[in-house]
């Protein structure tokens, strides 16, 4: 894609955007902070959003009593909320905001009060926009890689004139039936996304001064609400094309409705302007396809934790003063405020009466919780009767990660390499799907995959979480770190990564899944400060009671 | 305000209206939990429904649209006993919402101003005899979900804090949305809904092309869309309104309940509610279809909204659990042809 074609999306986005912000359902920039970035948001200057940003406190965004102003005026004054007050908001580091901030964002433009900018700056596969603002945003821009001298200017729409004009903009009946079939061929199931497309080519005829949607507004639409959205990022091949049915048979069944030109462009068509305006670095994500998805979602099920230390700021609840818990002192005074001409009528004269119900506690939320980290041999040696063995196993302790609201991960390794086929994430329904199809076979590379757990347990205790280590294994390690079949090596590898494993997350358990008993395996669950198990055969229940007190731990 | 999506209008997702529907006639079914797929139009149902409900007498200023004067709160201190039409109350809970805002609190304008105290009463008030509606139910904060656990079940809410003791009827029937995949919803709230059914993104192209036209209109035009589904959904309406008539009159053959009972001993559900749920919603499905008497059938038809969220908790399980309960009803009750007489 040209930088003149990526600049002259943009143009098309910026411009519909500002011609009706709450319909077009919000505008998500992926740019870096950089000339680009601020060159367009400077073009949207004049629609006068404010700025919001994921570590507000709740009270900024729904609004509270103003203290000074009420006790100054002695009537409640209130402030209101950046939520309710604006009517564009312009979502900072949008990728950092938490699943709950993006709900109610998400609660405000469903119900066509709240138009949002959402600048996106994720790096990484590990950092996504929550999936609830995702899907209401409309357009998508990427002005990541944009030249400074691509960048031209952008005349904002008359929007009374054009707004008018948009709201007489019809969609040909074929054009619905082209979208939808674009939407399915590209593996989005939402139907929010095809209506938003559908609003963007009437808007794009408007902009344009039509009454009449035409060919070109809907491919542009297409490459502007579906591109990001899309998963199938294979060629178009009707074998592969899941759901819908290709598109011979579709004329076939109804050959009253041809997709003609005056109906607008044929799906194909659409499908390939979509793919034709994927960035390339965008493509090989997106080829990582649903993982990629369901990974943004694991990342909003973070278990939040209430903290009186760090953190986002909570609203303050009404508790006692102590060690460990901080007084909000605004909220204290907020709170014996309307007190005070009573308790100054019943009381001894003071200027301030404050008793202990009015205190005010603050509170953080902090993004922190037990991990545990399951690591599984899948390798051949673990003959698959043994797999399900220990899938039997990982399910009962599953079950009191849940009870306990832990969160799990899930590594398996086999032949020569170890996948992570579930980021942290505290759904169960994705768990046992990811589990229900791990497949078996090859070599056990146990080195490498202690390795893959101990970078995940790095990460994630950066990311507050405290991680545990679960690994399930027959112990027989057979492929060293290199990828090669050497036995003794394998050892030695596996030994000095459980060295690792100790610094990082002590005090796991280690199962042996083993017909007998491996003693190899119980020296290395020592290494790691690990508690050593052999599984009984065909005995998973006792497991579960075994794992009870390390889990209780 | 523009009005909203009509509910007849809205394509497929059956299973979601009816347990809607049936719970609008007899709200001791408790509440709906609708999970499932973004964009399948949850949260456009429930906005539907509360223009689509038959209207409720109440007194003018009533804070909790008490019926009778009698009912009132004494601390409301209603004067007038004006009986009003109004439309049933549907309240959304938003995410961010805080206790006070929840439960009620000090009316701290009259404390400021005239130094008295004064109870504002806050959304639990406002949804009695009404719904209360939660998007993204499963992100909710721990501690409101206490608290609506501990009204829902007592049908009253108690403030007693800033030196208040008020008490008044909360009675309301919850519903509440979400997306299984960012989170699970804590089992005791789960089992406080009465019914539960999954949504997905329909597969048919047709399916979806029809909603989009929907919207579209609606889009363009919401009154003159929402006028040409007027009659339907009046007729909606009245159906729902006869079906509230005919539930008292609903009989119940001493077979159904051994039904009821060897159903859910055969699913394994903790409890009697799933039992007392099942019969209450077959009794409302009968009552919808104008039977004289709930038949095998409508344990059918309602068997998987009623249960499937009761189940012994099995973590393993596949997602779903709705199959496991059809496969349970057809091998308790015999495959629907054979029973139907």
């Amino acid at each position: 894609m040209s930088d003149a074609a990526q600049w002259g999306r943009a143009r098309d986005a910026l411009r519909l955007f500002a011609l009706d912000p709450k319909a077009m359902g919000g505008l998500w920039i992926r740019a870096r902070p950089g000339p680009a970035r601020d060159h367009a948001l400077r073009i949207l200057e004049p629609l006068g959003a404010r700025r919001l940003s994921p570590s507000m406190s709740d009270e900024a965004l729904d609004g509270g009593l103003d203290l000074a102003a009420t006790l100054a005026t002695g009537r409640p004054v209130r402030r209101s909320g950046l939520i309710d007050a604006a009517d564009i908001v312009c979502l900072t580091m949008a990728e950092r905001a938490a699943p709950a901030l993006a709900a109610r964002l998400g609660q405000a433009m469903d119900a066509g009060e709240l138009g949002v900018i959402a600048l996106d700056e994720s790096a990484g596969d590990d950092e996504h926009l929550p999936a609830a603002l995702g899907e209401r945003l409309g357009l998508f821009l990427n002005l990541d890689d944009l030249p400074r001298g691509a960048l031209g200017a952008v005349p904002l729409p008359d929007r009374t004139r054009a707004r008018s004009l948009y709201c007489r903009v019809t969609l040909p009946d074929g054009a619905f039936r082209n979208i939808v079939a674009a939407a399915v061929a590209l593996g989005i199931d939402s139907l929010r996304a095809p209506m938003l497309t559908g609003r963007a080519a009437r808007g794009l005829a408007a902009l344009d001064g039509r009454l009449h949607v035409e060919e070109s507004d809907l491919i542009r639409a297409v490459e502007l609400t579906l591109a990001h959205r899309g998963v199938m990022t294979d060629a178009p091949s009707d074998e592969t094309a899941p759901p819908p049915p290709p598109p011979d048979d579709r004329s076939d069944e109804r050959p009253d409705t041809p997709p003609e030109a005056s109906e607008g462009p044929p799906p194909e068509l659409l499908v390939e302007a979509a793919r034709a305006s994927l960035p390339p670095d965008l493509l090989s994500a997106l080829v990582a396809g649903r993982v990629a998805r369901t990974q943004r979602a694991a990342q909003g099920s973070g278990a939040a934790i209430r903290s009186n230390r760090r953190g986002r700021p909570l609203p303050a609840r009404p508790g006692q003063i102590s060690d460990a818990a901080r007084l909000d002192v605004a909220a204290t005074l907020r709170a014996a405020a309307p007190w005070q001409k009573l308790r100054r009528e019943s009381g001894p004269a003071r200027l301030l009466h404050l008793r202990s119900e009015d205190f005010r506690i603050r509170r953080f939320e902090q993004k922190s919780d037990r991990l545990l980290i399951f690591a599984v041999d899948a390798s051949g040696s673990q003959a698959m009767a043994r797999l399900a063995e220990a899938k039997g196993a990982i399910e009962l302790l599953l079950s009191q990660a849940y009870a306990r609201r832990d969160h799990v991960a899930l590594i398996a390794f086999r032949g020569a390499g170890a996948e992570l086929l579930l980021p942290p994430t505290r759904s169960l329904v994705q768990t046992r799907k990811r589990l229900a199809a791990l497949p078996g076979g090859g070599g056990t590379p146990l080195a490498t995959g202690l390795l893959a757990a101990v970078d995940l347990a790095r990460h994630a205790g950066g990311r507050g979480f405290t991680p545990s280590l679960a690994l399930l294994t027959d112990g027989r390690a057979n492929i060293d770190l290199e990828g090669h079949a050497d036995r003794m090596q394998a050892g030695d590898d596996a030994r000095r990564i459980a060295a690792e494993v100790q610094a990082i997350c002590p005090g796991g358990l280690v199962v042996d899944t083993g017909r007998r008993a491996t003693p190899d395996l119980a020296a290395l669950a020592g290494i790691m400060s690990a508690r050593y198990l052999a599984l009984p055969r065909a005995d998973a229940s006792r497991l579960g009671q075994a794992v009870a007190p390390i889990m209780a731990s | 305000m523009t009005r909203p999506f009509p509910f007849s209008a809205i394509v497929g997702q059956q299973a979601m209206k009816r347990a809607m529907i049936l719970t609008a006639i007899d709200a001791k079914i408790g509440g709906v939990l609708v999970f499932g797929d973004r964009g399948t139009g949850k949260s456009t149902a429930v906005r539907a429904l509360a223009a689509l409900l038959p209207p409720i007498r109440q007194v003018a200023d009533c804070p909790v649209n008490s019926a009778r004067k009698s009912e009132c709160p004494d601390w409301a201190q209603i004067g007038s006993t004006r009986i009003v039409q109004r439309p049933t109350p549907v309240v959304d809970l938003p995410l961010g919402a805080t206790e006070d805002r929840v439960t009620g609190a000090l009316d701290i304008e009259r404390a400021l101003t005239r130094g008295e105290k004064a109870f504002q009463p806050g959304l639990l008030a406002r949804a009695n005899r009404g719904y209360l509606y939660i998007d993204e139910v499963n992100l909710l904060e721990d501690h409101i979900v206490d608290l609506l656990l501990d009204v829902a079940q007592s049908g009253e809410n108690v403030v007693e804090r800033e030196g208040l003791s008020i008490r008044h009827p909360a009675r309301f029937v919850l519903v509440g949305s979400g997306n299984p995949e960012e989170g699970e919803l804590r089992p005791q709230l789960l089992d406080r809904f009465g019914l539960a059914v999954d949504v997905t993104s329909p597969r048919d192209v047709e399916t979806r092309v029809e909603v989009m036209r929907r919207r579209d209109a609606y889009d363009r035009d919401p009154k003159a869309f929402a006028a040409e589904w007027d009659a339907a959904d009046a007729d909606l309406r009245a159906a729902i309104v006869a079906a509230r008539a005919a539930l008292p009159k609903v009989e119940t053959p001493e077979g159904v309940l051994h039904d009821c009972a060897a159903l859910c001993i055969a699913l394994g559900s903790d409890g009697l509610r799933g039992e007392l749920t099942l019969l209450r919603t077959a009794r409302a499905q009968a009552a919808f279809e104008g039977a004289a008497e709930v038949g095998r059938d409508h344990l059918r038809r309602v068997a998987a909204m009623a249960l499937q969220h009761r189940l012994r908790r099995d973590p393993m399980d596949e997602a779903g659990s709705a199959v496991r309960v059809d496969r349970i009803v057809s091998e308790t009750l015999g495959p629907l042809r054979a029973a139907a007489e």
